[in-house]
Order: structure tokens, then C-alpha cells, then sequence
């Protein structure tokens, strides 16, 4: 369609350093960190007014979880090299990069699917406690976060692609973006899992 | 130099679903919008005069439309206090988040902050497409709502657990709405942040922007970082009601006599702290965007400049932060403990500074100005005192002890009521009126537009003024038969006024709605710019084309240059060079 | 922020440097946490280790550190509001909640 003309897609604003939607995924992450500040606080409170609460060790599995805390710090670490790969101009590492963030994304849900079959089946529910419910709940909408970059990482990888042809800039910046929002699904893990499972 | 790597070459002919109905295009969404937002609020408008039957004429059945109603809401044309309760729910629900946001910050917002900053359109105009559509969905669903078994939300649109938790099935469903206009809020708070930030024209820096678009940036914080803690509180209460957790639901709860086979454990007042959280900062979204539109029409009604302007954008901006800090000045009730309660109420007479601030600066602007008494001007004037009024009986319910006898009385309904319909309603009035014209190149008709006005005017007031006696006399609210209590009964003869006032302000609402429609094609043409303004939107086409302007702007000087000593016109508008 | 190769690959080298930092954090949490500390301690030792963790992800994966004040200032502000939805309704007394009669 006749599109209007909007600048600093692919270049940043003089001023502010950043491209639009460089400074729009921050203000979506910043958004996040209220939502998962909101479930944060909710775990302090239930603690807290809590007559006993289980230690987290005593419960869940914790050398699973490092594992899976290790596959998701190593996803980060794949999903910054497939941004500098592009910057590179190595397309070809740039794929290897980001299917293996997306791998380890899988890794990591199959792990997290695999703890949650364990504690179904010892009829551990989110109904069973305050301790449970949020695990599960925390988990699983961390776990959904995972998924939608899944998503769109695989995007980025598969239909997306096409556009490093003919706009590499701006290919580059949507990869940027999508490591953004990557990290921050690590980042909130790093606080996840010593919350959780060890304390 | 900064590119944009759209492509467009291409100008193939989109077609009418193209244009008009996926459109992304911010003047389209923006008026999708307003007229959806209209709509719901005409709805939640037609819930409350049902629910002021009940309130008037107790157990009384409804006249020629109460047999329409089925037996499960009103037998006989009986309000059943569920249905009561329903109503009440829902026309909050439905005022605050379906109507009046999306027409204040979706409407308004969407269409003319591109304009005014010298944008060719929003920074992302799919997502704004997508958030319409989203808000458009949740509407859907709120809708559906009132079909499921066991009738809609009927826990108070603030749906405070252990009752929503135990609540029929339409709670869920209004959890689900709440979670795509939620969605909606948040994608769009993204949109207008950086398009304000980033596509500003040449020439217009921060503090040349008018001070409406000022409102909508702090706005679109307030939504931006508050509504999450309230998707988590509606994550956290579907837990509760689809996969059994008690995250609100203390031990020991007995419902009807059983006891309830949960783990217990949770906590009613965390789910007050993250609703509030959010609606606190909620009633700031509900005011800004209005007293923006308002500082407008005063301004150019007065033909000279604003007076205070920093002072304006450094208070909105402090109100704006502050808003965070104050929401459990709605719980006082809860057993906080003093010490909070004191912090809460310290930082809830703070914010009343900035405000008072504000209007003081938008008064002091009326002062010695040749005021043309414009029909939008009617409405913008009049929001002052009613936004004054709603301001001061604030007062009483922030100081804890004065609360005490107050809080969920029906001096609360008159307090917030007074914000939104005389205050925020009456500026959204004003800016229909006023921007009409650059939408439509046509006048609405000034003496429907007066009419409308002055009866809306006298019966808003019958409404509301009198809940400050109910109120005070110890009404509570939400009480679906009020001579039940002796106290109540004692001022039921106000509740036959206040109905009888609501169904006039109705009626009244029908002579804006004819208006708006018979000026589309009947309104008297107008120019470019009918009412002589300075700021961008008036220097574009009527109305504005695809990309807005001819080419892109070059701001010279600040918004409010009215009235400038030596100069031929009593106005410069702002991409004028000399 | 344009980048050419060899700017490319100091990041890199950043890049491995932050991952064995943070795989040695991780292991560091948890071997504290078989020290079962008491648990106020506990939790100011795990909140403090994970800040450092996520203030690596943040200044070098998601490049903050190179970036101009803008984003900072977002960020800064989100971090008071964080904040204050910790700290304010775990200070109210309704942190414990009980009915006042349990039959």
C-alpha cells in the first residue's frame, strides 16, 4: 500500500540514538518488568503472610533447573552472536546462530514440560498450594514469553529472512530487537530460579 | 540524513476494507476509535438508566421495556439485585475502559497527536491497527458477557476477590476482555511514546509541542507501566477461578454455609494492591488527555497565550509520577496500619498540588481575554468549576479520617463522577465540537450544539450533586434496594431527582448524536482552519490526506502565539516563518 | 551505533567473557544456597548475585552500555515504580491475611 514516509526505521534518531523500534521494544520490556515486578510482589506477599512455606530445594529439582538456567544464559549468548554475525555480513553464521537459540529455547521447554510432568504425576497441582500456584504460574507465563520468541526467532529465521536482500539495515535491527526482547526472557529466569528453587 | 525505507512506489488502489475497516492509517483509526468508544459509552449510559429505575422506584417494575427482560435479570420487569449488581459492573467497566479511554487517548490521540507534532503518521502503524482491533475484540467479548449463564461480571468493576473468585462464569469472560484491552492499551502507550518522542517535525522541540500532546505522552507512561500489574492480577484471579489456586482466597472461607475445598492461604487485599496500582494511574489516563483538549479550546478562545506553560508541563509531568505513588488511598478500609495509611494520605494531598496547579494556570489564562463564547468554549469553561468540584470532594476522601465514614458511600460515586462526566465528558464534548471541522470540513450546528449543552449542563449536576447528601447521610453504594435502610430511606426523594435527571441528560444526549450525524452532510463549509488556530493540525488539508502533509512541516515557534504585540493577525501559527 | 568487523569482534570477546562470568554466577547461586543460610541472608545474597547476572545481560547482551541516556532514563524510572510495587504493599499490615472467625 502508499505508505507514509516514517523515519528512523533503519536509522537512528540523531538525537536519541536509537531506531523506533529499537526504542519501542524497551518501552515493551519496560512494560514486562512491571508485569513480572506484579507477580514478584504477589510472591513476597503470599510469602510473607504465609503460616509455613516450603524451601524451594525441598520441592523442585534444583540441578534440573541450573541445567536449564545454563541452556537459556547459552540461548543469550547464541542469539547476541546471530545479531553480530549480520553486523559481519555472514549470513550463514547468523542461521546457525539463531536455530540454535531456538534449539535451546526448545531444550528449555522440554525440560520445564518434563518438571511439570514429574509433579503432575506425584498429583502436584497449581490448586495443591500458594507454593505451587505460583510456580506454576510464574513458570508458565515465563514459559509463554519462551515460546513467543520461539516464534519469532523463527520467523527471523525462515519467512523474515528475505528481507536481509533487500534491507540488511533493517534486518539487522529487527534481529537486534527480537535479542532484546531474548535477553530479557533470560533476564527474568536469572531471577526466577534462585526465587523459586533456592530459596 | 534519516530515511525512511518504506516503498512507496507502489500507489495501488486499496480497497474499501483496505481504507476504511483494516486501515492503517492513524486518522482512520483514530476516528474507528471515537465512534466505537461513543458507542460503548451510549450503552453504559443506557445500563445506568435501567439501574436508576431501581434506585428511584425500588421493586417497582420497569415501564413498557421492563417485559423485554428475561426472567433470570428482571421477572415481571423486577430488577433482581444480580442483575443490579451486573449493571453496576458492567457500566463501569464499560464507561471507563470501553468508552471513555479509547475515545480520549484512541480517539483523540491517535488523530491529532501525529498531526500536531508534524508526524506523517505514527511510528508504527500496524501496531495501531493491531491495538484497535484489540480494544474491538475485548469490547466483543465484554459484550458477549451478558449472554453467559449466570449473566455478566457482577463483582464491581473493580472485582475484588473472594466474591469475583466465586462469581459466575461471566467474571472469566471479563478477565479474558480484559486481557485483549489491556493489550490494546499497552501496544498503543508503545505507539504514541515514540512517536512523540521520535518523529517530531523540524522545529519542534519538547516544549514547543502543545501542551495536549504533553497530556498524551504522560498518559501513555501511565498505561505503559501500570496496566501490567493488573494483567498479572487477572492472570493470578484466572488461576483462582479455572485451575483452583487461592491466591486471593483466604483459609477458612465458608461460602453459603460450606466450607470451601481449597488450600487457602491467599490473600483478598493482594489483589486490591495490584487492581489499584493500576486504577489509580487509571483516573490520571481518565483526566489528561481531557484537560489537554480543554487547554486547547481556552487557549484559542481567548486569543492569547497560555499562561504558564512550563508550569503546565512540569506539573503534568509530577502528577504523572506521583499518580504511581498514591493507590492505597483506596484501601484505607483494609487494616493497612497507620503508618501506610499516613504515607498514602501524605502523597494524596500532594498530588492535589499539581492539579490545583493546572486549573489555576488555566483560569488565570481566562483572565483579562476576549473570550469567544464558541460552542466548544461552552463546554471547556464549564469543565472547569466541574472539575474543581470533583477535585475538593476528593479532599475528604484522601484524609484517612474523614474516609472512614465516607469511603463506599455514594459520596465516592458523586466525587468520581464529577471528575469524568461533567469534567472528562464535557472536555471530549468540547473536542468533538472543535476538531469536527478539521475531520469533516463542516460546522456542527451551534444551536443543537448549545441545547445540548445547557440541558446536559443542568442535568449532569441533578445527578451527581445530589450524591454528596446520600453520601454523607451514609449510603452505601452498590446497594441494589435503598430503602432497605432507614438512613437511605430518609433521602430517597433524592434518588427520584437524580433519575429523573438521568433520563433527561439521555434524552438530551440524542440531540449531540442527531447533530453529529445530519453535520456530515448538512454542517455549514468551512476553510482549513475555522477557528483561527495556530497549531499544526490547522495548517494541513481538510480533511487531512494520507501522510497529512503536503510536505513536511518546519516548526518556527511555539503553539500559543495569540495576540503577538505588532502583529497584523491575532494569531501566528506555528510553521508560519515570520 | 555502526559497527565494522573488528569493532565486531572486541563485542565478541566481551560476549564469551560475560557467558563464563554468568556460568560462574549460576554455579556460585547455587552452592550458596546449599549452605542454607538464614533466610533473610539468603535472600539478599541470591537478589544480590542475580543483580549482578542481569546488569551483565543488560550492559553487554543488550548492548545499555553503549546506548545514549534515553533508554537509561526509561529504565531508571521503571526500576522507582518496580520498586515501590516490592516494597509498599508488603509494608501494608494487610500483608497477613486472616479471617477474623474460622469456624
Amino acid at each position: 500500500m502508499s505508505s507514509a514516509l516514517i523515519p528512523y526505521i533503519d536509522e537512528p534518531h540523531p538525537v536519541t540514538g536509537v531506531t523506533n523500534s529499537k526504542l519501542g521494544v524497551w518501552l515493551f520490556l519496560a512494560s514486562e518488568v512491571m508485569l513480572f515486578g506484579a507477580l514478584f510482589s504477589s510472591y513476597i506477599i503470599l510469602r510473607v503472610g504465609a503460616v509455613t512455606w516450603p524451601h524451594g530445594s525441598a520441592i523442585l529439582n534444583v540441578p534440573l533447573a541450573t541445567l536449564n538456567t545454563m541452556v537459556l544464559i547459552t540461548s543469550s549468548v547464541t542469539m547476541v552472536m546471530s545479531w553480530a554475525s549480520l553486523k559481519m555480513n555472514k549470513f550463514g553464521k547468523f542461521r546457525f546462530y539463531l536455530g540454535s537459540t531456538i534449539f535451546l529455547a526448545f531444550v528449555f521447554l522440554v525440560v520445564k514440560a518434563f518438571e511439570y510432568g514429574a509433579k503432575f504425576e506425584h498429583h502436584h497441582f497449581p490448586s495443591t498450594d500458594n507454593f505451587y500456584g505460583l510456580y506454576f504460574t510464574l513458570t508458565g507465563l515465563h514459559g509463554l514469553h519462551i515460546l513467543g520468541g520461539i516464534v519469532v526467532n523463527l520467523y527471523l529465521l525462515f519467512p523474515g529472512s528475505k528481507l536481509w536482500k533487500t534491507n540488511p539495515e533493517q534486518f539487522a535491527g529487527r534481529v537486534e530487537c527480537a535479542g532484546l526482547y531474548w535477553h530479557f526472557v533470560d533476564l527474568v529466569w536469572i531471577f526466577l530460579f534462585p526465587v523459586l528453587y533456592l530459596l | 540524513m534519516s530515511q525512511n525505507h518504506n516503498h512507496p512506489t507502489e500507489h495501488h488502489e486499496l480497497n474499501w476494507i483496505q481504507k476504511y475497516v483494516f486501515s492503517v492509517d492513524h486518522k482512520v483509526i483514530g476516528i474507528q476509535y471515537a465512534l466505537t468508544g461513543l458507542t460503548f459509552l451510549f450503552f453504559g449510559f443506557c445500563l445506568m438508566m435501567l439501574m436508576r429505575w431501581q434506585l428511584a422506584f425500588p421493586g417497582e417494575p420497569l415501564p413498557l421495556i421492563g417485559k423485554l427482560f428475561s426472567d433470570t435479570t428482571m421477572p415481571g420487569g423486577v430488577m433482581l439485585p444480580e442483575f443490579y449488581n451486573s449493571l453496576g459492573a458492567m457500566h463501569g467497566t464499560i464507561m471507563v475502559f470501553l468508552g471513555v479511554v479509547p475515545l480520549a487517548v484512541g480517539g483523540f490521540g491517535n488523530y491529532l497527536v501525529p498531526l500536531q507534532i508534524g508526524a506523517a503518521d505514527m511510528a508504527f502503524p500496524k501496531l495501531n491497527a493491531a491495538s484497535y482491533w484489540s480494544y474491538f475484540m475485548g469490547g466483543v467479548i465484554m459484550l458477549i458477557s451478558f449472554f453467559v449463564p449466570g449473566g455478566p461480571a457482577n463483582s464491581g468493576w473493580t472485582s475484588y476477590p473472594p466474591l469475583s473468585d466465586i462469581a459466575s462464569t461471566g467474571q472469566t469472560v471479563w478477565l479474558l476482555g480484559m486481557v485483549f484491552l489491556i493489550t490494546s492499551s499497552l501496544l498503543g502507550s508503545v505507539n504514541f511514546i515514540v512517536t512523540i518522542v521520535q518523529m517530531r517535525a523540524k522545529g519542534l522541540s519538547f516544549f514547543r509541542m502543545p501542551f495536549f500532546v504533553w497530556a498524551q505522552f504522560v498518559t501513555s507512561f501511565l498505561l505503559l507501566l501500570a496496566f501490567p500489574p493488573l494483567e498479572a492480577a487477572a492472570v493470578l484471579q484466572l488461576m483462582d477461578r479455572v485451575a483452583g489456586t487461592s491466591f486471593f482466597l483466604p483459609s477458612g472461607l465458608v461460602v453459603s454455609g460450606n466450607p470451601l475445598t481449597i488450600a487457602g492461604g491467599g490473600n483478598p487485599v493482594l489483589w486490591q494492591h495490584l487492581f489499584w496500582f493500576l486504577a489509580h494511574p487509571e483516573v490520571y489516563v481518565l483526566i489528561l488527555p481531557a484537560i489537554g483538549i480543554v487547554t486547547e479550546i481556552i487557549v484559542n478562545n481567548t486569543r492569547k497565550p497560555l499562561y504558564g506553560y512550563k508550569t503546565l508541563v512540569y506539573s503534568v509531568l509530577f502528577l504523572g509520577f506521583m499518580s504511581f505513588v498514591v493507590w492505597a488511598h483506596h484501601m484505607f478500609m483494609t487494616g493497612m496500619g497507620t503508618t501506610m495509611s499516613s504515607f498514602f494520605q501524605a502523597t494524596t494531598m500532594i498530588i492535589s498540588i499539581p492539579s490545583v496547579v493546572i486549573l489555576t494556570c488555566l483560569i488565570i489564562t481566562l483572565w483579562g481575554a476576549s473570550i469567544r463564547f464558541t460552542l466548544p468554549m461552552h463546554f471547556a469553561l464549564a469543565f472547569l468549576p466541574m472539575f474543581a468540584i470533583g477535585g475538593l470532594t476528593g479532599l475528604p476522601l484522601g484524609l484517612t479520617t474523614s474516609d472512614i465514614h465516607l469511603h463506599d458511600t455514594y459520596y465516592v460515586i458523586g466525587h468520581f463522577h464529577y471528575v469524568v462526566a461533567p469534567g472528562t465528558l464535557f472536555a471530549l464534548f468540547a473536542g468533538i465540537y472543535h476538531w469536527y471541522p478539521k475531520a469533516t470540513g463542516r460546522m456542527m450546528n451551534t444551536l443543537l450544539g448549545k441545547l445540548h449543552f445547557w440541558i446536559s449542563f443542568l442535568a449532569i449536576n441533578g445527578i451527581f450533586m445530589p450524591m454528596f447528601i446520600q453520601g454523607i447521610a451514609g449510603v452505601s453504594r452498590r446497594l441494589h434496594t435503598p430503602t432497605m435502610y432507614a438512613h437511605a430511606q430518609a433521602v430517597q426523594g433524592t434518588n427520584v431527582f437524580m433519575s429523573c435527571s438521568a433520563w433527561i441528560l439521555g434524552l438530551a444526549q440524542l440531540l449531540f448524536i442527531v447533530n453529529f450525524f445530519m453535520s456530515l452532510k448538512n454542517g455549514k463549509k468551512t476553510n482549513d482552519n475555522p477557528w483561527n488556530g495556530t497549531t499544526l493540525e490547522w495548517s494541513t488539508p481538510t480533511p487531512p490526506p494520507h501522510g497529512n502533509f503536503t510536505k513536511p512541516p518546519i516548526v518556527y515557534r511555539g503553539p500559543y502565539e495569540y495576540s503577538v504585540p505588532g502583529h497584523a493577525t491575532d494569531f501566528i501559527p506555528q510553521v508560519q516563518p515570520n | 551505533m555502526s559497527h565494522d568487523a573488528a569493532d565486531i569482534q572486541k563485542h565478541i570477546k566481551t560476549y564469551i567473557g560475560v557467558f563464563i562470568a554468568l556460568a560462574c554466577l549460576t554455579a556460585l547461586t547455587v552452592a550458596i544456597s546449599y549452605l542454607h543460610l538464614p533466610t533473610k541472608e539468603a535472600i539478599l545474597v541470591a537478589l544480590f548475585v542475580a543483580t549482578i547476572k542481569s546488569s551483565l545481560v543488560a550492559a553487554y547482551f543488550m548492548h545499555l552500555i553503549s546506548e545514549k541516556k534515553l533508554i537509561l532514563y526509561v529504565l531508571v524510572l521503571t526500576a522507582v515504580f518496580f520498586v515501590v510495587l516490592m516494597a509498599l504493599p508488603a509494608l501494608t499490615d494487610g500483608g497477613s491475611f486472616r479471617l477474623p472467625y474460622v469456624p
